[in-house]
């Protein structure tokens, strides 16, 4: 089975600061995949590698066994146009720290907007799934408001509608609930925890250990641009190897 | 408001409101003085007028002339192309300056350096005397003529006034895109949305936003403007009004009337602009505030219910 995304080597660096120093991993589709690690370890940088909202400077990088951003002939690779770029992006959802959503447009427009403009979907069409979409995130009586109607937590549950409307093979989460209020944290966890038991494919950086635990296949804990520990996370989260994760999970749990 | 009271005891009435305090309010005997001085001058001023040597009369006689209003359709004619062409170009060259092309980005940025440091009055009057070096326009097979019916007085104030106000435009425009937050291009592009579509669905309507605002101050300034296209012998209101004026002897009545007639127009604008601002603020506020005339139908029906006793 082609893993739905595979990391060789890969190296991204800002100027001179080197970010990501030679990421490996795999994630097998239907996996939960949690990204842990303390801030600026490379985590969301990695995570907007697999979009290509970040160009990698070495390494491979593939999901569901085509190279990201890049196409090979021969031993030689070609940059894609931006058009094939965004034609690959339909298939990744992605859902923000901060939400980005929309502003100039409701709850149901944010959600209809990408399957109508990019995959010339009829409205009716998208609507019917975007009410159904909203619905499943507990938002359907929003449909009709604006993000600043809504509080954060709701707006982050529409977001994962948008992304979800383009039916998207893989779902790359950065951060989702860090800039909720705590009580609010639980709603959009619900809406990620069901997704995961349809399974959906999902990379997930997150603080939020307990999710991580009950709900993530797999877990790898990045510190300073490499993994350092990775495995089942009720092993590396209860009982880790390396001091690097001992010392990061002592100070968050 | 029939409910009966029927509680007994202190337990659950609310404590009683303490009385409102008792002081002597400081007098602001400073605001009265500056009043009346402020009156006073503006009674001295309108005196001055009332008694100068001006006949009042000559303005509404010749308000709707015809020549006159043939000088406000041309004023208002002008400045919407000239304000057309200004936006059109303004747009061009913002997103010129954006883009990543040093090319394009460089012509753009000399562009607005140009236009924008020396004087639309120099420039209009550029335009019309181009004929001294140019004998001919010659567009290969689409069109050919001497430069004197070329660029005509209409042609002249359109260029002079819509290119000066291209330079400005591009840089309004250029703040309103730098204005939307990157995370929408972001999320636009992570939806698969191209470059151009994200710019057209995402990132222009919010910075329609920032850019509306000073945009409608340009078409004012605009309609000011025009009465520079005097310089190119264009018939607009200043030099339909000066002409009546010289031909009748009122000259500084029908200055004061063309002051009028600009009054009225740029009144006009602003409260298109108003409208227009609210338009885009959709979804930046969590509700938009009422129009002038929501609020008079408003305050007209709570009026009528009053005697009703619902007075919320």
């Amino acid at each position: 089975m082609t893993p739905m995304v595979k990391a060789e080597g890969v190296h991204k660096s800002f100027g001179a600061v080197q970010v990501l120093k030679g990421i490996d991993l795999e994630v097998a589709p239907r996996e939960v995949f949690c990204l842990i690690g303390p801030s600026g370890s490379g985590k969301s940088t990695f995570l907007r590698c697999i979009n290509h909202l970040e160009k990698i400077n070495s390494g491979r990088l593939s999901v569901d066994g085509e190279l990201v951003g890049y196409r090979q002939k021969g031993d030689k690779l070609y940059e894609l146009r931006d058009r094939e770029v965004a034609e690959k992006r339909r298939d990744i959802g992605m859902v923000f720290q901060r939400f980005n959503l929309f502003p100039h447009m409701t709850a149901l427009e944010n959600v209809i907007e990408a399957p109508v403009q990019v995959k010339k979907e009829t409205k009716a069409v998208a609507r019917e799934r975007a009410l159904k979409l909203l619905d499943r995130v507990g938002l359907a009586d929003k449909a009709g408001n604006y993000p600043s109607q809504l509080s954060g937590g709701q707006q982050q549950r529409v977001a994962i509608a948008r992304a979800l409307a383009m039916e998207p093979k893989l779902m790359l989460f950065d951060e989702p609930t860090s800039a909720l209020d705590p009580e609010l944290v639980g709603d959009v966890l619900d809406v990620m925890r069901g997704l995961a038991e349809d399974g959906m494919t999902m990379i997930v950086v997150t603080h939020e250990m307990g999710f991580a635990r009950e709900v993530g296949d797999s877990v790898v804990f990045m510190d300073d641009g490499v993994v350092v520990e990775s495995g089942n996370p009720r092993d590396v989260l209860t009982n880790p190897q390396h001091e690097r994760t001992k010392s990061f999970l002592s100070k968050v749990l | 408001m029939t409910t009966k009271i029927d509680k007994v005891g202190p337990v659950d009435s609310p404590p009683p409101a303490p009385e409102n305090l008792k002081a002597i309010p400081v007098r602001h005997y400073g605001r009265w003085v500056s009043a009346v001085i402020a009156i006073a001058l503006l009674v001295t001023l309108v005196l001055a007028f009332a008694r100068g040597d001006v006949d009042w009369n000559a303005i509404p006689e010749y308000f709707f002339d015809s020549e006159v209003l043939r000088g406000v359709r041309n004023t208002v004619w002008i400045t919407i192309l000239s304000m057309a062409l200004g936006v059109a170009l303004g747009i061009i060259l913002a997103v010129m300056r954006l883009s990543k092309n040093p090319v394009t980005s460089s012509i753009a940025w000399g562009y607005i350096w140009f236009f924008r440091g020396t004087p639309v009055y120099v420039q209009l009057l550029v335009w019309f005397n181009l004929g001294l070096v140019f004998n001919y326009i010659n567009l290969g097979p689409i069109y050919k003529d001497e430069w004197s019916d070329f660029m005509t007085p209409f042609l002249a104030a359109l260029l002079g006034l819509g290119l000066n106000e291209a330079a400005y435009m591009a840089e309004i425009c250029r703040a309103g895109l730098q204005a939307v937050d990157e995370g929408q291009t972001e999320a636009s592009h992570a939806l698969g949305m191209s470059h151009a579509k994200t710019l057209r669905r995402v990132v222009l309507p919010q910075a329609m936003r920032v850019i509306v605002p000073p945009t409608g101050n340009e078409f004012i300034n605009m309609l000011k403007t025009t009465s520079l296209v005097i310089a190119v012998q264009y018939w607009d209101l200043l030099q339909a009004t000066t002409n009546v004026g010289q031909s009748t002897g009122a000259t500084a009545e029908m200055l004061f009337l063309a002051a009028a007639w600009y009054l009225i127009l740029t009144s006009v604008l602003s409260v298109g602009q108003y409208y227009l601002e609210r338009y885009y603020a959709r979804g930046s506020s969590r509700s938009l505030p009422m129009t002038p005339l929501q609020k008079i139908r408003v305050n007209l029906l709570s009026g009528s219910n009053r005697q009703g006793g619902a007075s919320a």
